[in-house]
């Protein structure tokens, strides 16, 4: 078995409550804090390295050579960016709602944080550990089109009201087919426990597992994702051709930049539950049998075999944004309606089956 | 001081005496070594991350896409993010010729960017109102109407001299200085109160 | 023609008959008359499609030149009625008997300050709503700057049109109103990513829902035809670079042939060659980024990488013989600029090679993907009859299935000689506008073929008088341009400089049709559409 950073995340509880007798409400409190930090580390980390990384990936399938000047590789492009996001003015402008207009960056980036909270980063490395976790993960997630809708409602633009009033139809319709998904692979994990879903995938993950149904849930959940992170082919709420930068038309400064960052981190937590759900988590590839191949698969660290599958999944999604033109309104709404959902109701009823007879792998 | 841009040598730049100039007079003050570490980086971010506005009217915005295409591909310099508005872009490039119906919304636009906001006049349409210079209907360089700091002639100019442009621009940011020194606040307001037809909007 | 003359002689007594330098038959009528000749013409004659109406001044009198032409002969006449009340010009209206009319006629009241009486729409069309003077009248001073200021102050916005009605034999004006008292209008551009330039839209929404689209144009309108006037004839050709930037080898073929008509110069047949070389390249080079820009409009940004591709390699080709990457100015009277490059035959053969692989793949990417087609299919279909009434022309046109390739109605230069095929489509969607494009670079690589191993020996350009002067009279030539029918009118005075040039530029037309083939769809359904109809703003500007 793997190493499991729990032993570390322990040691260190240890040290601070009994080595050096810190009174048990500081060692949370100091705990937290540190918590905290190195999650908007990773945050902020994981969103440099998907901008470099996305600018890279759409660099390359248009036959060009993307950010290579700042930096070895043009590595420190996306800091760059960063610092100069960072100093650049936030426009205060006449006749909007002050509040809500403050208050919307801040919730889309709210939600994606508490998301990074229950998502299985390793062995052993989870932030909250409790038996709801894919729940909470699916309520957080939802917060964020509240941003947006605020977004678009305070900045009195009709652009970007027609952009949140779309962004807000879209997510909530596309919200029902990750839930029925992600519904198929609980049935098929028995919990919604985070780290006992993980673990349930020890010998092959769900998709080989659960097979036919776990693959028809896949592909509906990676459509439905893609929807839920407002990226190409269902950009729309901020399509740049129609509506010219969409609900976040009138941010500038930091405040765009939250959106910005938002915008590339939904597209970490949608591969990252997809990982969950269907790539098993942070479980290194097991094919039963193969004793010595899976040795060498154990050596490999958790951590890595997590943000290794979840980047491998964005980059799927990253190739359709850059491969496919974008749907209009209706037709995304029919879509859904017409499509997704009805099939994945269907493959929620041939999943129980599955389970029911057996016929799992 | 040597401004120079990754991947030009100094010597390669035409006009250096006037960016030595701009440094003299910058540096003549003299910098707090803390405050001048601060500008480095910040200049250093935006130097190196200039967002363009979609902003073209006619002829060089062609060209503009092309400096966007593969072969000469201005993601490499970090100018890729072209955003459509005017809130979330650094500079605007004004690639085309503008009319006396275009100034009070390429006027807007200018007013609606986000600070530190910086104006290339790309072709000479925008520079002086190039072949259209007599008409009656073409302002005769977007100069009247708003602070340039690049120039790039040609007509269109090719997207080889757009990259030189837009590398001067960033020469540029490079000796400016955030934390007090020159503001480029006040020598806009100078620049408002020397052009009467600008200063009417204040 | 002969018998139109006798169809109209019979009807209308005051019509006299002449012919124009072009050959082309002119009558004359009186404005009373206008409206009842104009319909007999397309009724009882077949001159159903209007190319242009020119304003003309001549000191006295103001008058309109109405440009027509015949779907199915291929026929060409023209209209003159002039009025000598310069106070007050009225002439009556003609948009319900051409739909195009309507657009015409408001640019030649922006220029001429001619009403039109019954016009639905007479508002001006290029200039702002209180600019002082119509500046192409001779008597207008154009470099007097405190005529009309330049000011950064946004300009008037009225909700209303004025019309002009004729009540008991007086006319009097009146007022409309633009939108409904509850619309919800969207302002799209000028400045907007999608409008291709700087065009405005003032859109009327219900939801995603477009009702009504009121277009506004002139934000690059920079005075060519005024501009014209003061510069001799070699010097005007180079402003047609400048218009449609993609057909620039086109326009100036037009006027150069032109000139060249005026003035009796034959050029060699290697000039000729050479010129409908150019445009045949120009054409794909300009469908090339049609492609990109459309399919990036769509959402698909890659494409356009892959279509600038193409035609990155023809602007080399391009820049070897012509020394500019887009304003080229190679046309000139009495043939070409240059002689070809050395290396032109082993480019073009290059890009022969590798053009057919190129439009496999953009098919496949982007034809066959099924989101692209159910963006496209169905979307903002014009009919064939509306396609003529609202004089679009050009591949939009041909998509509705409305045979206008002046290439073949009236074939310049060698055409008549070449082999290929006029690429129609019945649907009128934006598929089949975006097919024909796609059909036609295929065509114009065909006539390449034919003519690259052909280019004969001989000068490249004829000797031309150092100052050309023109006899007087009045001229009227027709080309091809990548977007549709190009026309110039030239009325000269015997001088070295034009009295009056006219362009008619093809994508007005299609800018003028945007409302109509808009509504009830949605605003996606805008871009997909203006993307479709590929115009060019500084074109339809001038």
């Amino acid at each position: 078995m793997e190493y499991s950073f729990a032993n570390l995340t322990g040691a260190f509880h240890n040290l601070l409550l009994d080595t050096l007798g810190i009174p048990g409400w500081l060692t949370t409190t100091i705990e937290c804090v540190l918590i905290g930090l190195g999650m908007l580390l990773a945050y902020s980390l994981l969103a440099l390295f998907y901008i470099y990384f996305e600018r890279k990936v759409c660099a390359a399938f248009q036959c060009r050579l993307g950010p290579n000047r700042v930096g070895p590789f043009g590595l420190l492009q996306a800091i760059a960016d960063m610092f100069k996001i960072l100093i650049k003015e936030l426009i205060h402008l006449n006749h909007i709602d002050r509040f809500l207009f403050a208050l919307a960056p801040y919730l889309v980036i709210i939600a994606s944080m508490l998301c990074f909270a229950v998502l299985p980063w390793g062995n052993g490395l989870q932030i909250i550990d409790f038996n709801i976790g894919i729940f909470f993960l699916l309520a957080c997630s939802s917060i964020g089109v509240l941003g947006i809708l605020l977004a678009g409602w305070s900045s009195n633009n009709k652009f970007t009201l027609i952009g949140a009033l779309r962004s807000g139809a879209q997510m909530v319709s596309y919200e029902l087919s990750i839930g029925i998904s992600v519904i198929t692979m609980v049935c098929l994990a028995g919990t919604m426990n985070v780290p006992e879903i993980v673990q349930a995938q020890d010998h092959l993950w769900f998709i080989f597992s659960g097979h036919v149904p776990a693959l028809i849930a896949f592909i509906i959940y990676i459509i439905a994702g893609t929807a839920e992170t407002n990226r190409g082919p269902f950009d729309l709420p901020e399509a740049e051709s129609e509506l010219t930068a969409g609900y976040h038309t009138e941010y500038s400064g930091i405040h765009f930049g939250f959106f910005y960052l938002a915008e590339y981190l939904n597209l970490f937590i949608v591969s990252g539950v997809a990982t969950l759900l269907f790539f098993g988590g942070w479980m290194p590839l097991h094919i039963p049998g193969w004793e010595g191949f899976n040795a060498v698969m154990d050596f490999i660290p958790s951590i890595i075999w997590f943000i290794a599958k979840a980047v491998i999944i964005s980059f799927v999604i990253i190739w359709f944004k850059w491969t496919f033109p974008r749907l209009r309104i209706d037709q995304l709404m029919a879509l859904e309606w017409k499509y997704l959902l009805p099939f994945g109701l269907f493959n929620l009823v041939l999943m129980t089956l599955v389970i029911t007879f057996g016929w799992t792998l | 001081m040597e401004v120079t841009c990754k991947s030009m040598p100094y010597e390669a730049f035409k006009d250096n005496e006037y960016i030595e100039s701009l440094v003299k007079e910058l540096q003549e003050s003299g910098t707090n070594v803390v405050v001048g570490a601060f500008d480095k980086l910040i200049n250093w971010g935006r130097s190196n991350s200039l967002w363009p506005l979609t902003f073209a009217t006619s002829c060089c915005g062609i060209e503009f896409v092309s400096l966007g295409a593969a072969r000469f591909d201005m993601a490499r310099f970090g100018w890729e993010v072209a955003r459509a508005s005017p809130r979330q872009a650094d500079f605007m490039m004004v690639a085309g010729t503008i009319v006396n119906r275009m100034v009070p919304v390429f006027r807007r636009l200018y007013d609606q960017l986000a600070e530190p906001k910086y104006v290339i006049a790309c072709g000479s349409c925008a520079i002086s109102g190039g072949p259209f210079r007599r008409s009656y209907h073409v302002a005769k360089g977007i100069e009247e109407i708003v602070p340039v700091d690049v120039f790039i002639p040609g007509c269109p100019p090719r997207p080889e001299a757009m990259i030189y442009g837009i590398m001067q621009l960033s020469r540029k940011l490079k000796v400016e200085k955030f934390f007090g020194g020159v503001n480029r606040q006040e020598s806009r307001e100078e620049f408002f109160k020397s052009h009467p037809i600008a200063a009417d909007a204040d | 023609m002969a018998n139109i003359q006798d169809t109209i002689a019979k009807k209308f007594p005051a019509a006299a008959f002449a012919a124009d330098n072009s050959a082309i038959p002119q009558i004359t009528i009186d404005d009373a008359n206008l409206h009842s000749l104009a319909l007999c013409l397309r009724d009882d004659c077949g001159m159903d499609y209007l190319v242009t109406i020119v304003g003309v001044d001549h000191g006295q009198s103001l008058g309109a030149i109405y440009y027509l032409m015949s779907t199915t002969t291929h026929e060409l006449c023209s209209v003159a009625v002039s009025t000598s009340n310069r106070e007050h010009p009225y002439i009556h209206s003609v948009a319900d008997v051409w739909h195009i009319a309507e657009i015409f006629e408001r640019e030649v009241y922006d220029f001429f300050g001619i009403i039109f009486v019954n016009n639905p729409d007479m508002r001006r069309l290029f200039l702002s709503i209180d600019w002082k003077g119509f500046p192409l009248r001779k008597d207008y001073d154009d470099q007097d700057p405190k005529l009309n200021p330049i000011s950064i102050e946004s300009e008037r916005q009225s909700d209303f049109t004025d019309v002009y009605v004729e009540k008991n034999g007086k006319v009097v004006k009146t007022e409309r109103a633009i939108f409904q008292p509850d619309d919800f209008v969207v302002n799209i551009g000028p400045q907007h990513p999608a409008t291709h330039g700087v065009l405005r839209f003032r859109t009327a929404v219900d939801g995603e829902t477009i009702k009504k689209i009121d277009v506004y144009m002139g934000y690059i309108h920079r005075g060519v035809e005024k501009l014209c006037e003061k510069l001799n004839y070699p010097q005007t050709l180079h402003f047609l670079d400048r218009l449609d930037y993609f057909s620039g080898h086109n326009y100036h073929h037009c006027l150069c042939n032109l000139y060249e008509k005026a003035a009796g110069i034959e050029i060699s047949r290697r000039a000729k060659v050479i010129r409908v070389l150019m445009d045949e390249l120009a054409r794909i080079a300009s469908h090339c980024l049609f492609i990109g820009t459309y399919c990036m409009d769509l959402g698909a940004t890659t494409m356009l990488f892959y279509t600038l591709r193409v035609r990155e390699q023809i602007l080399d080709i391009m820049e070897k013989t012509c020394g500019a990457r887009m304003t080229f100015n190679y046309p000139c009277i009495g043939g070409v600029m240059q002689d070809l490059h050395e290396d032109f035959v082993k480019d073009v053969k290059a890009l022969l090679a590798v053009l057919p692989a190129n439009i496999k793949e953009y098919n496949k990417i982007f034809t066959g993907n099924v989101i692209a087609k159910n963006r496209m299919e169905g979307v903002g279909t014009l009919s064939r009859e509306d396609a003529i009434a609202y004089g679009v022309t050009g591949p939009s046109g041909r998509a509705s299935g409305w045979a206008c390739d002046v290439r073949k109605t009236r074939p310049y230069s060698i055409y008549s000689e070449l082999d290929f095929e006029e690429c129609l489509a019945t649907e009128g969607d934006s598929m089949a506008r975006f097919k024909v494009r796609i059909a036609e670079m295929e065509q114009s690589a065909r006539i390449i073929e034919q003519l690259i191993d052909n280019i004969p020996e001989g000068e490249y350009c004829v000797k031309v008088p150092k100052v050309l002067k023109l006899p007087a009279g009045q001229w009227f030539e027709m080309v091809e341009g990548c977007r549709g029918t190009f026309a110039i009118y030239l009325e000269s005075d015997g001088g070295t400089k034009p009295a009056r040039l006219k362009i008619a530029p093809p994508c007005l037309p299609l800018a003028a049709v945007v409302d109509h083939i808009t509504q009830g769809s949605k605003i996606a359904d805008l871009i997909t559409i203006g993307g479709s109809l590929d115009y060019i703003v500084p074109d339809m500007d001038r």
